[in-house]
């Protein structure tokens, strides 16, 4: 692709993208592509390719083939996780993936957007705006009152959403989201639904679930992943009547 | 609201100057006011075997730094130290002058021994205490940098970067044992006469050595402080707890060891420095594998991840070590690994964690045993 910056570039935009495990195949020219403010889901059985899909665009994995594009001309394959984070591109794991050993306070310090060399973080000092800014975002995520725990002390739901709000502090405009109510009680997953809701527009949202409750809560597009590649894709409504989707995901 | 450490409050430096004070005024006094027989006075020996004590603990504090709060560990931290020693050792030697056995103005008498006509140019500049000085923080910390900035570039992490450490420590200890290498080859640098002036053998001198030896812990101390309570000191907890997040957050994981590792070797390189001169020798023995693995085990019996453990670590296992290798040579190296078992299985954290540990042990446990433990 002849990538241009332009108003109606793609935020996101993957083409032909392959990689191969010893043979495997975990993405098969996979084309997928974003508009900035969009919420998309993302669903497919185990294997389907998904988290590797996350990988691809957060630089943790380098594709065989194909063009992996950040708005219309950042070549993503060429940079590194850090730098890709840099650009505005932030990721919750699949399992959440908090500092435990720090308190929750901590965690948000770290995440929260500011320059990133070492001799930055070594003379930094917390301002009243930026501590501001991470009182809101323990409101946001409903951890009030919790900043001095350990993050290794919460619940399973919320390190989830410490792992959120560490997104939200570092000011991502892509936020990638793998799983993100995995272990959440339908209390907690609600809320989250809501917050993300509250994002979409804001931000550009890319949600990866199983639990298909959620995904028709979101009501957004809906992209189903199937060995690598895209099966179907529209409102859920549609997809889950694609009998392909069915056969190889809804149906079993 | 902090489970990183922040630096001294007002009891912690407190507790730091009645310490530093304790250690720079009352033992040097100790061993010159009181007269020779008297029972209050300190023996001779002691005052440079305490000088060694303190440069092992700075060994020690630069070997937590980044195994305790990075999760870096080094197996290979001793090539440091004996880098900084060598840098020593060198100025001590060019100040021998003509009162080698050889009595050879231009050579130190090993290299007249290997019929060597002139000084290698490595050699230029030693003659300077500034240079030394100044090469015994930069020779480690270019070593470490390097070697750093492959390892980490190529995400060599854990257990493999702990293998090519001690590996890194083994290429020295053979480069170092050859003659050409223009050190001393198996016999080291030593028979120094004098630093800066002053007779190494006098005991006013040693007890300077001492002094400077306590003064610099005390600043590695708070240097290592000052870099743990900073937000990048947090920065390398959670490289420790999630590496990959630290990425994902856009943090280089590489460019935050490399500073640690960097600082890490150039502490150790001071720490060296100031250990030959009390010992009055280097050789190519400090490179040896285990020496560096014994400086792991003090910092884990000290107490892993806490800076004070660091030092008590060090100086306990040191002491242990200085009577139990007069006392009963053969059990030093099973009571050293009973340590480590120690210290890894009952008591992980340590030393410094000890305290603690017995007050949760406590709780739970009716009043008898609780009196047994708590001696």
């Amino acid at each position: 692709m002849t990538a241009m910056a332009s108003p109606s570039a793609p935020l996101l935009y993957l083409d032909g993208v392959t990689v191969s495990f010893d043979g495997f195949k975990a993405l098969n020219g996979l084309s997928f592509m974003v508009e900035r403010g969009e919420l998309r889901s993302v669903i497919g059985p185990n294997g389907a390719g998904k988290t590797t899909m996350m990988d691809v665009i957060t630089g943790k994995t380098k594709p065989d083939e194909g063009e992996v594009f950040f708005d219309g001309t950042v070549d993503l394959t060429r940079l590194d996780e850090s730098e890709i984070a840099n650009l505005g591109i932030g990721r919750k794991f699949q399992k959440p993936t908090v500092f435990e050993n720090l308190t929750v306070f901590e965690n948000l310090e770290l995440a929260q957007k500011c320059p990133r060399g070492n001799w930055h973080t070594l003379l930094a000092t917390l301002t009243g705006t930026q501590r501001d800014a991470i009182d809101r975002t323990l409101e946001t995520i409903g951890l009030s009152g919790r900043e001095g725990a350990l993050a290794g002390a919460l619940s399973h739901g919320q390190k989830q959403w410490l792992e959120i709000g560490m997104l939200l502090i570092q000011d991502q405009q892509i936020l990638l989201l793998d799983e993100p109510v995995a272990g959440m009680t339908d209390h907690e997953t609600s809320l989250t639904a809501e917050l993300i809701l509250s994002l979409a527009g804001e931000r550009t949202l890319i949600v990866v679930e199983h639990d298909m409750e959620f995904v028709r809560n979101l009501g957004a597009r809906v992209t189903v992943l199937h060995e690598g590649s895209v099966l179907a894709d529209g409102t859920i409504e549609h997809v889950q009547n694609q009998p392909a989707v069915i056969d190889v995901y809804l149906g079993r | 609201m902090s489970a990183a450490p922040d630096f001294l409050d007002r009891r912690g430096w407190a507790w730091f100057l009645a310490i530093g004070g304790l250690l720079t005024v009352a033992v040097p006094l100790l061993n010159a006011a009181p007269a020779a027989d008297s029972a209050l006075r300190l023996p001779d020996y002691l005052i440079p075997l305490f000088g060694k004590y303190a440069c092992y603990a700075i060994l020690a504090l630069s070997l937590d730094l980044i195994w305790g709060y990075a999760g870096i560990l080094s197996l290979g931290h001793g090539a440091f130290f004996a880098l900084g020693g060598y840098a020593m050792g060198m100025y001590l030697m060019r100040q021998i002058g003509t009162r080698g056995v050889y009595a050879n103005a231009t050579l130190p008498d090993f290299m007249v021994f290997l019929n060597w006509k002139q000084l290698p140019w490595y050699w230029y500049g030693f003659d300077h205490f500034v240079f030394a000085a100044l090469m015994v923080a930069v020779v480690p910390g270019i070593l470490a940098f390097v070697f750093g900035w492959f390892a980490f570039r190529s995400r060599i992490t854990g257990v493999y970067f702990s293998i090519i450490t001690q590996a890194l420590t083994y290429a020295l200890l053979l480069a170092f044992f050859r003659n050409d290498m223009g050190f001393g080859g198996n016999n080291g640098l030593t028979d120094f006469k004098d630093v800066l002036g002053f007779d190494v053998h006098e005991q006013s001198t040693r007890r300077a050595l001492y002094v400077v030896s306590v003064i610099a812990m005390g600043g590695a101390f708070l240097a290592c402080r000052a870099i743990v309570a900073s937000k990048l000191g947090r920065v390398m907890l959670a490289l420790r707890d999630a590496e990959a997040r630290v990425r994902f957050l856009g943090y280089s994981a590489e460019h935050a060891k490399l500073f640690a590792f960097t600082v890490s070797a150039v502490l150790a390189g001071i720490g060296g420095a100031l250990y030959v001169p009390q010992v009055g020798i280097i050789n190519p023995s400090e490179f040896s594998p285990a020496n560096s693995i014994e400086i792991a085990i003090w910092v884990a019996v000290g107490g892993r991840g806490t800076l004070v453990g660091a030092l008590l670590g060090a100086v306990a296992v040191n002491m242990l070590k200085s009577w139990l290798t007069g006392a009963v040579p053969e059990a030093w190296l099973f009571v050293l690994g009973g340590l480590f078992v120690l210290a890894t299985l009952v008591f992980p954290r340590g030393l410094a964690g000890l305290a603690q540990q017995l007050k949760t042990l406590r709780r739970p446990l009716p009043a008898v045993g609780a009196g047994k433990l708590a001696k």
